[in-house]
């Protein structure tokens, strides 16, 4: 891709002899916004360090801004990271942590004072330049966290995890504050996250890992609606993912005769996709709970449990009783072997 | 409330036992009389006054701030990088290191002196300060290495990697973000070195030669040759200067998490 800002290029990252990541290969765009899902583990973490600089690339080649860093030291790359614990230097001031980075480059002061007030300003804690960040709190450490590496005017902000360690109300608020960073400055933006919900309300393109690997990469829409594999489905929320063989779908803990066959090895229902009430398989009601506007209901059936979500004008059906399902041909989703 | 008379009892004793021979010592030099004993002969300060007007001690209370200043000073000079890349760095055999390090702590003062005589001081002709000197460094170097350790494990590495990505280099991430964070610890190794240096028997026992005598040896030859009251004012004087020390640092720095 020629417009490629930030790209890597047959990548492989190791600890010691195990590979973390092999061969990865992967370009962003100058202002995007991307975003690394995928559970503990799947490298996403080890490809932002490496993007930072932190982690050597055991192959492979970084280019950005069009030029050649994977040898570049971290310190040298123009590259900010937001730590997932914030790393603030508790013995400063949170206008001296903001100004550390300026200080090292031994700017004239009047510069330091005024882009540190401005990064302090952008992030909303001009009023709190004289606290430690002992004083602060949680969401306003962070911030402080991104004032410290936005007044470098950093080529490519790597985040990592921004939101899990926020509150329901803060992570809404740090949200918004991000996009609207990310409109403002016009700044790549690269960030980690296992939270799917996370990811698919922030960025621009989900990169979605597994083992190393990219499984997926897309807009947060083409991701939801049409993963490609059983992986990819399964972190997607389609929580009923079952083997198709001939006309019977199995599962570990059986098989179900259906009236279809399908080209996919897989296929998979969102809760909301299953029908209940009519059917032609029977289950018993093993669990149901009210959530807002349907029912989520876990049912007993051949296959093991399945999960179907219910409109709350439905008629309820109560714990152990049995009734009647289908997993529709209609709303099925093909899925590759993971 | 009855069951409680044994416990007082019990801290009383203790603190009799603890406190109780560094008030006899306090009075005894108080003594108007010529010789050291308890309870004193009359009360006068005429032997707390006599102890600055002794040469010898002169000269070795000098030696004694000497070792205890630059010897501790020196150990942190080694102990603060070797606690660093002891705690950082995967290195083979850490444990063992560690072990190492403090094994002058285990090992017997007599037998570091005597192998520091033997082995040091006579073969390579070294002279009699610099073997002292060498000697508390290496005394020291385990309180270092250890109080030093336990505050960096305390700090993030992550607050090092974010220095790095400012735009630190190693050093700089180390003088500009770790040794800041750790400078409590810093302190607290210094005072606990200081204290193990100054009151430091057996070693500089062997190693001490004609002339150049650490404070508590010249006291132990000063007793030899005259039983006065003075070497009892002496120590009350050393033992207020280190509770001075070591109390300075507790409201300040609250010393007693470090150690």
């Amino acid at each position: 891709m020629s417009d490629a800002f930030v790209s890597l290029s047959d990548l492989t990252l190791a600890y010691g002899e195990s590979i973390a990541v092999p061969n990865l290969n992967l370009d962003i765009r100058q202002g995007e916004l991307i975003a690394l899902l995928g559970p503990s583990g799947c490298g996403k973490t080890t490809t932002m360090r490496a993007i930072a600089g932190l982690m050597p690339a055991k192959s492979g080649t970084i280019t950005i801004d069009g030029r050649d860093v994977t040898r570049v030291p971290a310190n040298k790359r123009g590259i900010g990271l937001v730590f997932q614990s914030y790393a603030l230097f508790p013995h400063l001031s949170a206008f001296e942590n903001a100004a550390f980075g300026l200080r090292l480059q031994r700017r004239p002061e009047a510069e330091i004072r005024s882009r540190t007030q401005a990064a302090l300003e952008i992030v909303g804690l001009a009023h709190l330049a004289a606290r430690k960040p002992s004083e602060m709190s949680g969401g306003q450490q962070q911030r402080l966290a991104l004032a410290r590496s936005l007044v470098m005017e950093p080529k490519v902000l790597l985040l990592d995890e921004p939101l899990s360690n926020l509150d329901a109300r803060l992570r809404l608020e740090m949200r918004t504050e991000l996009q609207r960073l990310q409109r403002e400055t016009g700044i790549t933006m690269v960030f980690v996250t296992h939270d799917q919900s996370e990811a698919l309300a922030l960025a621009d393109r989900v990169v979605l890992m597994r083992d190393g690997v990219i499984e997926q990469i897309g807009p947060p829409d083409a991701l939801y609606n049409t993963p490609v594999t059983a992986f990819a489905a399964d972190f997607m929320g389609f929580e009923n993912i079952f083997a198709v063989e001939g006309t019977s779908l199995s599962s570990e803990q059986g098989a179900l005769a259906v009236s279809y066959s399908a080209d996919a090895p897989y296929l998979g229902w969102r809760p909301g996709a299953v029908r209940l009430g009519s059917g032609s398989h029977e289950a018993r009601v093993r669990s149901v709970a009210f959530a807002g506007g349907h029912r989520e209901y876990v049912l007993d059936t051949q296959i093991g449990p399945v999960r179907a979500d219910v409109d709350i004008a439905a008629p309820v059906f109560s714990v152990d009783e049995a009734v009647m399902f289908d997993l529709p041909q209609e709303t099925a989703h093909p899925l590759k072997a993971s | 409330m009855t069951a409680r008379w044994p416990t007082w009892l019990i801290l009383g004793l203790t603190l009799t036992f603890l406190i109780g021979p560094f008030l006899i010592i306090i009075f005894a030099g108080l003594s108007a009389g010529n010789s050291l004993a308890f309870p004193p002969q009359g009360l006068s300060l005429k032997w707390y006054l006599k102890v600055f007007t002794i040469e010898s001690f002169h000269a070795s209370f000098a030696l004694s701030m000497f070792l205890a200043v630059f010897g501790t000073l020196a150990a942190l000079v080694i102990g603060i990088p070797a606690a660093y890349a002891l705690n950082r760095y995967d290195i083979p055999g850490a444990e063992t290191i560690k072990t190492a390090v403090a094994a002058p702590i285990i090992v017997p003062g007599i037998i570091v002196g005597l192998a520091l005589l033997r082995y040091l001081v006579v073969p390579l002709d070294v002279t009699i300060t610099m073997a002292l000197f060498v000697a508390h460094t290496a005394l020291v170097l385990p309180y270092a290495v250890r109080v030093v350790s336990s505050s960096l494990q305390n700090l993030r590495v992550d607050m090092e990697e974010a220095a790095i990505l400012l735009g630190c280099t190693r050093l700089q991430a180390f003088t500009k973000v770790v040794l800041p964070n750790i400078r409590g610890g810093v302190l607290a190794a210094f005072i606990l070195g200081f204290v193990t240096s100054f009151n430091e028997v057996p070693v500089s026992l062997f190693l001490s030669g004609p002339g150049v005598r650490t404070m508590p040896i010249d006291m132990l030859s000063y007793m030899e040759i005259t039983y006065d009251p003075s070497v009892a004012a002496l120590s009350a004087l050393l033992a207020f200067m280190c509770v001075a020390i070591v109390f300075t640092a507790e409201k300040f720095l609250g010393f007693s998490r470090y150690v």
